[in-house]
């Protein structure tokens, strides 16, 4: 819950604009952007994710040193697991459980 | 130095523990409490007090969300979980928290529905393909996890979902700081604040321990060059006899904080007149409830909650191991009666608590030691 995870913008949706589509680790599922509303990443952008929210933009730098982070401290399978549990994508509904 | 050595650049951070040998005062103990559990895991993984003079004492505050959680608040949530067409939802972090009639998952193990989610709009999507039950998201956590909380109840009431509701345990930094401060048995130089809260909320809600109580405060990133650069920026501080709220996680926490953010705590939340903290006590003002415009979306509003209150038991000192006038190893049901896997105190609930990240880190290793056959 207390894990901020690096996660790559890979796609945006038009029709639903809170939602896009990040890539961690190779893993894509859709986070929540509605708490950068106020300065709305695009395609390519780096973000902070907490809890299937996009929290904070951040540089690429950064996201590689995050990771880098989560992988000393042991949580990056930790991490992983989160980012996959994200159920936002219809194909992942039984990730839920 | 055990896991630093693995780190980006060793060089950089010897220069920087240089540094703080160089600015600590021999003759003076430094008692540095960091807020935030995340920097207490971090500074136990990486090893950083093999780093610090033995005169810099680190104090592992109360920014562990799962360890402040009151043993009745579980009761209530999983009292809930009992009616049959109820799916209880929670964070994985919870799952094994103890209630008095077990854990989430024990609970589950009896046949309840319980679900781990990764995220809030999880538990409101499970609401929307399961239209015939109702969907209990337990919410926890400080202004980091306040905000997705806030935005799910947002989404849920502007799409009519009906059969979903959250129950509320979100808390709030400040107020538990100021508790500390203001216990007479507290004796600390500076704050290492933390850093994911402080993308929400800013630097401003800090102002007011430099200006009243005069202790320096670094908001401080999670790296351990991060957390040697904070403590430089404290030992300055204080040598110079000043005190300021400074930035040192720059890179992700803007001064003013997530107004977006913020602005959707304020649309779903407002202050609980008091709340209590495992550990703490009653703390006024330190938690959030769901306003009466969200109330269809508010368990506690619309079931009937027990409203459950289990004390803490007596012999357990977390109190004063979050004040700092205990260690943990210290506390006479350390490493016997509580340890990780029996918790009986809030400190050992979760691995960011202190006393858990202690046993794990410090006592585990101690007791690897004094049993390895001699060489």
């Amino acid at each position: 819950m207390c894990l901020a995870i690096p996660g790559k913008i890979v796609e945006l949706f038009p029709g639903v604009p809170h939602l896009a589509s990040v890539e961690v680790a190779g893993v894509r599922r859709k986070v929540d952007l509605g708490l950068l509303q106020d300065d709305p990443p695009t395609s390519g952008d780096w973000v902070l994710i907490h809890v299937g929210f996009a929290m904070s933009k951040i540089s690429e730098q950064d996201a590689l040193e995050q990771m880098q982070t989560l992988m000393i401290l042991g949580e990056n399978e930790q991490a992983m697991q989160e980012v996959r549990g994200y159920g936002l994508d219809d194909a992942d509904d039984h990730n839920v459980s | 130095m055990r896991f630093v050595d693995e780190f980006r650049d060793p060089g950089v951070i010897t220069r920087t523990a240089d540094e703080i040998r160089r600015l600590v005062d021999p003759n003076r103990h430094y008692r540095l409490m960091e807020v935030c559990g995340g920097h207490t895991h971090a500074i136990y993984r990486f090893g950083l007090k093999d780093i610090l003079p033995p005169n810099i004492e680190l104090i592992h505050g109360p920014g562990c969300p799962v360890c402040v959680l009151p043993m009745g608040r579980i009761d209530d949530g999983l009292s809930l979980a009992h009616h049959p067409d109820v799916i209880f939802t929670a964070f994985g972090d919870m799952m094994r928290v103890p209630g008095t009639q077990g854990s989430p998952l024990e609970h589950k193990a009896r046949g309840m529905d319980v679900r781990i989610v990764y995220s809030p709009s999880d538990a409101l999507k499970l609401a929307k393909t399961n239209p015939d039950k109702h969907v209990m998201f337990f919410a926890i956590g400080f202004e980091t996890t306040a905000p997705s909380s806030a935005l799910t109840l947002m989404r849920a009431k502007a799409e009519g979902i009906r059969n979903f509701s959250l129950f509320c345990n979100h808390v709030t930094i400040i107020p538990a700081i100021r508790a500390i401060l203001d216990s007479p048995d507290m004796r600390l130089d500076a704050f290492i604040g933390p850093g994911h809260v402080s993308t929400v909320i800013g630097c401003r809600p800090y102002e007011w321990i430099v200006k009243d109580e005069r202790k320096p405060i670094v908001i401080s990133g999670f790296e351990p060059l991060d957390m040697l650069q904070s403590i430089v920026m404290l030992l300055r501080q204080l040598k110079s006899g000043k005190a300021k709220v400074e930035n040192q996680y720059r890179r992700v926490v803007p001064w003013e904080g997530n107004r977006a953010a913020l602005r959707a705590m304020a649309e779903v939340f407002q202050l609980r007149p008091y709340f209590e903290w495992r550990g703490l006590g009653f703390i006024s003002q330190s938690a959030l409830r769901i306003r009466d415009t969200y109330a269809e979306w508010d368990s506690e509003q619309r079931f009937n909650v027990p409203g459950v209150r289990v004390t803490d038991p007596k012999a357990a000192q977390c109190g004063e191991v979050l004040k700092g006038v205990l260690k943990p190893a210290q506390c006479k049901l350390f490493g016997r009666e509580c340890i990780p896997e029996h918790p009986v105190g809030a400190l050992m609930v979760s691995s960011e608590g202190s006393c858990a990240a202690y046993y794990n880190y410090e006592h585990r290793k101690a007791i690897t030691t004094s049993l390895a056959w001699p060489a």
